[in-house]
């Protein structure tokens, strides 16, 4: 349970990029992204004994990711909103993050790729940026977001349909 | 893209821009491409879509500060555990203590490790443990289900049942929202003497109805039944016997 100092940080710290990119994504706010990669890096120390070697990115990933979902039901439940009065815009987290079909609407009406990848529900958000910026494979991906590699492609197919039948792309479907 | 053949192939177009298809399998699809308009427009603009994506699409690296500020919750971490967590930790509490047991830190890894429907048990009581931590046990305290009950409208997109037993020695005394493999949950937190039990409620659509079954982990016991659409979950450190009387007065209330 208590592995030396040197070997996690080696193992953990050259993918913070990665791990703040895949929790800016998910919680779309630069401050609480920075929580949620903390946060996932005191849990990766405490779970350093199940790291069996291999793909570290996609090990401390799948930290990052299950601590971004914590994270954003927690806001969700309006108990950052209440308890801490902070910046943190938990309440516009809540908004999209409930209804998968509404949020896929947004996406129709938003002109900058950015933002509607960023409109996009998690699920489907997770797996675009983890295969497109973070360049993983399906079953990388598979693996960091817990699901069958089909259920992957299936995301990936729903989240560039909705990209792609946007009006600003001109030539929907 | 509505012909029945497209709708099997699109997810094999992708998978080919996305270099994860076997050379059998691309020579299967080329051959396709060369007759089929539709499936070449696709292609066209997946490919498009996935050049604009790496190209417009920021990639967010981590400031210098979380940088630092990682390296020092890493160093405060390893040799004790007072540090006090910073403020947003309070709220979520998803942590177990550095000096916490091996087992219930093991069993928090389950949580996050194995989220799978084969792994729901452990997912439930881990999920259990963790609330029993300071600080994450109820979201609103009442002892009165016509509280609680409008209290989960509007956070739930169901309507979980409320149900309070002050007369039967099991009273409510509040509700949570959790978050377990990946969907939202409804917890109703009941007490029994000094003993807690946790029900999770969650949507089912297309479960049919069963009888309780359960087991135990780590020494909670749990009890499972299917209704109306919902799983529920009842978790507890209490005798199997007392949480099966207790779910059977849930059930019939």
């Amino acid at each position: 349970m208590d592995p030396p100092a040197g070997t996690f940080e080696q193992i953990v710290l050259p993918h913070l990029d990665a791990a703040y990119n895949l929790a800016r994504w998910l919680v779309r706010d630069p401050s609480l992204a920075e929580d949620v990669v903390q946060d996932a890096a005191v849990r990766a120390l405490n779970y350093f004994s199940s790291y069996k070697g291999g793909d570290a990115r996609s090990w401390l990933l799948r930290i990052v990711r299950n601590t971004a979902y914590t994270t954003m039901a927690a806001c969700r439940q309006g108990v950052t909103a209440s308890l801490d009065d902070d910046e943190h815009p938990a309440l516009e987290i809540a908004d999209t993050a409930d209804d998968p079909e509404a949020a896929l609407g947004r996406v129709q009406s938003v002109a900058r790729l950015d933002e509607a990848l960023a409109a996009l529900p998690p699920e489907l958000r997770e797996c675009l940026v983890l295969h497109e910026l973070e360049e993983l494979s399906y079953k990388q991906v598979a693996h960091i977001t817990g699901v069958p590699i089909g259920t992957v492609m299936s995301r990936l197919w729903r989240a560039r349909r909705a990209l792609i039948g946007r009006r600003a792309e001109g030539d929907p479907r | 893209m509505t012909d029945n053949e497209c709708a099997e192939m699109r997810l094999l177009v992708q998978a080919d821009v996305d270099g994860e298809l076997s050379p059998h399998d691309a020579a299967g699809l080329a051959a396709h491409l060369e007759h089929c308009e539709g499936c070449t427009t696709l292609q066209e603009q997946l490919v498009s879509l996935s050049a604009r994506i790496r190209q417009d699409v920021p990639y967010h690296k981590a400031p210098d500060r979380l940088r630092a500020a990682v390296q020092a919750r890493i160093a405060a971490a390893k040799p004790a555990n007072d540090n006090p967590p910073p403020r947003w930790r309070r709220l979520a509490r998803p942590m177990v203590p550095f000096g916490g047991g091996f087992a219930l830190a093991a069993c928090l890894a389950l949580l996050f490790l194995v989220p799978s429907g084969a792994e729901l048990p452990d997912a439930v009581v881990s999920d259990h443990i963790r609330a029993l931590q300071p600080g994450h046990l109820m979201d609103v305290v009442s002892t009165d289900q016509h509280t609680v009950k409008p209290w989960f409208d509007g956070r739930l997109d169901f309507a979980p049942p409320v149900k309070d037993f002050k007369a039967e020695g099991f009273p409510l005394a509040g509700g949570r929202l959790d978050y377990i493999a990946g969907r939202p949950a409804a917890a109703l937190i009941y007490e029994r003497r000094k003993h807690l039990i946790d029900v999770y409620v969650w949507q089912a659509p297309g479960r049919s109805d069963h009888d309780p079954d359960g087991g135990s982990r780590n020494g909670y016991n749990f009890l499972h039944w299917t209704k109306d659409g919902m799983s529920f979950w009842a978790v507890s450190d209490l005798g199997a016997d007392e949480l099966a009387d207790f779910v059977k007065l849930w059930r019939a209330g």
